[in-house]
């Protein structure tokens, strides 16, 4: 953790240092746009390595009655019969993390003499990783004011729903907190379980970290540390327009958040963010419990190489004789 | 590749949606900053410019405060000069075009004040007239 | 067998222990594995392995510092680890995208049973992925185990070794992974890698080869085979006068019918095996056994995809020489995975002769099963029972209150959770669930699937066994459960004991054991005793002379005998 959390704090510093050592064109310019391209291409070339291997058989995880007797009522989601079925069951997983809701938390407790092991319902977890993607999401999409010209309708919309509160100027949007909450609680829950923290990789905490970068970077630019919002979008539409320009009165806390933004972009397709597209080729869920009534293909299938009947009557013939098993050949006629 | 009719439209979906700001750019003009209607004739603002364009937003909350909640009509700048606080009758008096100067660039940035709630744009109204704030 | 510990010590070391913890995630790299008696699965015979053809087989002993592992073992490891990447999406997958969110981690029974942080399923499966990072990714290559990646060592091997030996397969981890994770997909290549150097336990590979050689996993030969389903008969006629003579190899039926040869040898299974011949003499069913295909199960399953695939092949190519129309499969857990998502695509298409199956008792078509063609004796039975084809007297059953364990594959491989309810309730008038988050998809191991039935890890067993024993106790305390169903030739092998540790007092039984106890046959006499020559609590009214025996067999006759006729 100690490690992620130096990494972290270093790419702050250099953004920042650097940028004011005049290598704004650096850090506002090329830095973005190569981590856009990375960004691309990684996602590409990740996707590409999955797709390269075959699905050799068709192992759909069966998460409610299957598809049998007419009169027997099939789960159409958890153990999906159609291609609708499979469509339903991944768009659930992947907007609401349906998986995720089941989960239970277990605890071992003494009840007299008895050992009683005990199930409780937990929906921490999917609450809070909901709250992530979705604030995440959002906090994206608003991000697009930045990016077209002029704003579309929409995203005034959603300002305005995120700024329902108005509380504070500029107007405060509650996908800030939820998101920084959201954050902070997956990174605290991997620091307080035992069992998260036993199995926490630097690679868990590093985008946590990174995350957290662009989060309070974010918060401060808007409502701390200010910047010319204004000169901002002329940095940002010079990006997406291929003609970069530096304007001036950008402070260091935007090139710092981009910064972050940047290597989030750059590191994703490396690390277990790909879980992002990995969801949609997990042969567990994107596969359609039908596998009695269609035929799935391997196609490596091996040939097949098997003990025939013929040798297996040929080593029992004499003992299937006597015990009066029909045969393909009678004993007499080997003679 | 395997599963090539599902995967490759899906990744070019995901490419196209990721620089998508990048095509529709291409159709339209070029981006500069929003041309603002500056005051004519006015020397300063309340406060220096650069505080002023990241901190507008800050100053009117305050001195809507001051004015409404508390009752206090008399701000002092950082350089000592004293205003009325008014947003009509002192920001307006300079900044007269609301479109030319406000909502040119808070469109562009997707700003959306609520002074407008309440405020009744210059103009809009007949006879509005004072000195600008200035003591 | 060692002792076993008590429940209150069992439980208590169950508690969860992160021997090395540090904040850099990687401690349990420093923690090794130790081999005691008890603690491992003997390992595959030396003759065995070479018999199967099996790669680099030598002798070895997880007690010793040294496996013998063949020459250039880490090349071995690493090629075939190369070519499951390219032969498995679900593997490449599996180990890019687990975020370690820690969801599985208390799902797993091994887990909940030892404490051991390594039988989290997603610590299982880094045992695996920290090798893999290290070898196939350039970040792990850099970082080293900062990027939590490790180099390859025979500790690494004997670690795999302990580890996916403590996994059943069951699957109950990837029902609550958010990316659908299946532990069972890393296990099973895991297990596959493994064996490339040579490395199997014996309580696999022997079933393994006595199933290539004689058609079960027992080492039955054929002549054996056919006189322990006749003493079988015998019982049956005790029990209940009528004498059944199943047909063995013989061409021209219209059904094949193959289940696992542990219900032909061990009890309780036997019991089951003998409710499915008096179900089928009392259907007169045109079916016929074969002793060539004589195992429904498939350990084949745990050793490697090409072994799983040559120990199932036998069933379509007994198929097609008998000349059957449909194959009809018994209760087991495993040979449904494998018959439901992997017979087809491994050795499928069925055999021209091979039609979809028709229940020739109700008509009902099985088109879910069209290309397989074999469906399950449950689903076979419940649909009986629907169209009440069935002469059912569930108060035999009286003394009984029973629940139902679902088994890991037909729940969360298969789906089939209702037809084997179905079929209980109609013939037992006490049936209870246990806990919703032990049953149906969400239902726990026995503790000793994929191979693990074996008598020298009976603790550790007990222990994988926790949490379907602590449920089932629980419905022995809350409902007065004496008996526990369930639909799988291990479940029916390894519950009996584990009943005993965790809920003493509750047996286990086949589905078609209560079927059979309950079935009106045709000609019977009256039931005294159940299939397990047990006297029944609530037995048959002896009729006071033959006038009235005979007016009670002709109404009992009923309805299955007539519609027979009409087919």
């Amino acid at each position: 953790m100690a490690f992620s959390l130096m990494m972290a704090l270093s790419i702050a510093v250099i953004a920042g240092v650097g940028a004011g050592l005049g290598l704004e064109y650096f850090f506002g310019i090329v830095l973005p746009l190569a981590a856009v391209l990375v960004f691309i291409a990684g996602v590409v070339w990740r996707v590409i390595g999955w797709a390269r291997a075959p699905v050799p058989f068709s192992i759909a995880t069966t998460g409610g009655q299957q598809k049998s007797l007419p009169w027997i009522k099939p789960a159409c989601l958890d153990a999906p019969y159609t291609s609708v079925g499979v469509i339903g069951r991944m768009v659930l997983e992947a907007v609401t993390f349906r998986s995720l809701f089941r989960n239970t938390a277990a605890e071992m407790r003494g009840e007299g003499d008895e050992p009683r092991l005990i199930y409780w319902s937990s929906k921490w977890l999917w609450a809070f990783g909901l709250l992530f993607h979705a604030a995440f999401f959002l906090v994206l999409f608003r991000h697009f004011r930045f990016f077209l010209e002029p704003v579309p309708f929409f995203i005034p919309w959603i300002e305005n729903l995120d700024g329902l509160m108005q509380f504070g100027v500029p107007r405060f949007f509650m996908s800030d907190a939820l998101l920084l909450a959201a954050v902070l609680f997956l990174l605290l829950r991997r620091l307080k379980d035992p069992k998260l923290r036993y199995i926490s990789l630097p690679a868990d905490y590093f985008p946590l970290f990174v995350l957290l970068g662009i989060i309070i970077s974010g918060i401060a630019l808007r409502y701390f540390a200010k910047s010319d919002v204004a000169s901002i979008k002329v940095l940002t539409m010079g990006l997406v327009t291929l003609n970069p320009v530096l304007p001036e009165g950008v402070g260091t806390t935007f090139f710092v958040h981009l910064t972050f933004v940047s290597v989030l972009l750059i590191y994703l397709p490396f690390s277990k963010l790909m879980h992002m597209a990995g969801i949609f080729f997990s042969p567990t869920r994107n596969m359609p419990c039908n596998t009695r009534q269609y035929r799935h293909i391997n196609p490596w299938n091996p040939p097949k190489k098997y003990r025939t009947y013929a040798e297996y009557e040929d080593e029992f013939r004499e003992v299937m004789a006597e015990a009066g098993l029909p045969l393909e050949k009678q004993p007499e006629e080997e003679k | 590749m395997y599963n090539a009719r599902y995967v490759i439209p899906a990744l070019l979906v995901f490419i196209i949606l990721i620089t998508l700001p990048f095509w529709v750019n291409v159709v339209t003009p070029e981006y500069s900053r929003p041309e603002l209607v500056l005051p004519a004739g006015a020397e300063a603002c309340v406060e220096p410019v650069e505080y002023m364009r990241a901190e507008h937003m800050r100053l009117l909350n305050e001195w809507r405060d001051a004015a409404l909640r508390e009752g206090k009509r008399v701000y002092t700048s950082s350089t000592g000069q004293v205003w009325d606080i008014n947003l009509q009758n002192t920001c307006m008096h300079c900044h007269t075009d609301k479109a030319g100067f406000c909502d040119a660039c808070h469109d562009s940035n997707s700003v959306d004040p609520y002074c407008w709630d309440c405020h009744i744009e210059p103009g809009a109204v007949t006879g509005a007239s004072g000195n600008g704030g200035k003591q | 067998m060692a002792k076993l510990p008590s429940l209150q010590e069992l439980a208590k070391s169950s508690l969860p222990r992160f021997p090395g913890a540090t904040l850099e995630g990687v401690g349990w790299m420093r923690t090794k594995p130790v081999f005691t008696p008890g603690s491992y699965c003997y390992p595959a015979k030396l003759e065995t392995m070479q018999k199967l053809g099996m790669p680099n087989p030598h002798e070895w002993s997880p007690e010793d510092e040294d496996w013998n592992l063949p020459q250039g073992w880490e090349k071995i490891i690493h090629n075939a680890f190369a070519d499951r990447l390219k032969k498995y999406r679900s593997l490449r997958l599996f180990m890019d995208i687990c975020v370690r969110c820690g969801a599985c981690a208390d799902k797993c029974h091994f887990f909940l049973g030892t404490g051991d942080p390594k039988n989290m399923p997603v610590l299982r499966a880094e045992l695996l992925r920290s090798v893999y990072r290290k070898d196939f990714t350039t970040a792990g290559r850099l970082l080293g185990k900062v990027g939590g990646s490790r180099a390859l060592d025979p500790s690494v091997i004997k670690e795999w070794f302990s580890y996916f030996y403590q996994c059943t397969e069951c699957r109950r981890c990837s029902l609550f992974c958010p990316y659908g994770i299946d532990t069972a997909e890393i296990t099973m290549i895991a297990r596959e890698l493994l064996h490339e150097v040579g490395l199997g336990i014996h309580w696999i590979m022997d079933p393994v080869s006595n199933c290539n050689r004689t058609g079960n996993h027992l080492g039955i030969q054929p002549q054996a085979f056919k006189e322990i389903v006749e003493f079988l008969c015998e019982d049956i006629e005790t029990i209940t006068g009528i004498n059944i003579t199943p047909p063995f190899n013989e061409k021209g039926h219209e059904i094949l019918f193959i289940t696992p040869s542990g219900d032909v040898f061990a009890e309780p299974g036997i019991y089951t095996f003998m409710g499915y011949l008096m179900l089928f003499h009392e259907l007169g069913l045109d079916y016929t056994l074969s002793t060539y295909a004589s195992e429904g199960g498939n350990f084949g399953l745990f050793t490697s995809s090409e072994m799983m695939k040559k120990i199932n092949a036998k069933m379509y190519a007994e198929a097609e020489r008998l000349g059957v129309k449909w194959i009809l499969g018994g209760e087991c857990g495993h040979m449904w995975r494998v018959i439901h998502q992997y017979m087809d695509t491994v050795n499928g298409p069925a055999p021209k002769n091979m039609v979809t199956p028709v229940s020739p008792i109700t008509g009902t078509k099985f088109d879910y099963a069209s290309s397989t063609k074999m469906i399950h004796i449950a689903e076979f039975t419940a649909d009986l029972i629907k169209h009440d084809k069935l002469n059912l007297k569930p108060s035999r059953n009286d003394h009984l209150t029973v629940t139902f364990h679902d088994s890991c594959n037909p729940a969360r491989a298969m789906g089939m959770l209702e037809e084997p309810r179905e079929v209980l309730r109609a013939v037992c008038n006490n049936f209870v669930e246990m806990p919703a988050n032990t049953i149906r998809e969400q239902t726990f191991c026995c503790g000793s699937g994929s191979g693990l039935n074996t008598e020298e890890i009976m603790e550790l067993r007990m222990r994988a066994g926790l949490p379907r024993g602590n449920a089932l106790r629980h419905v022995q305390l809350k409902h007065g459960v004496n008996a526990m169903a369930c639909v799988c030739a291990i479940d029916r092998a390894t519950l009996p004991p584990l009943a005993d540790y965790w809920a003493p007092g509750v047996t286990v039984t086949g589905l078609h054991e209560l079927v059979a106890n309950a079935l009106v046959m045709k000609g019977e006499i009256p039931r005294t005793m159940d299939l397990r020559q047990e006297d029944l609590e609530y037995p048959d009214e002896v009729p006071d002379d033959e006038a009235a025996e005979n007016a009670a067999g002709s109404d009992d006759r009923g309805k299955a005998g007539q519609e027979v006729q009409d087919v």
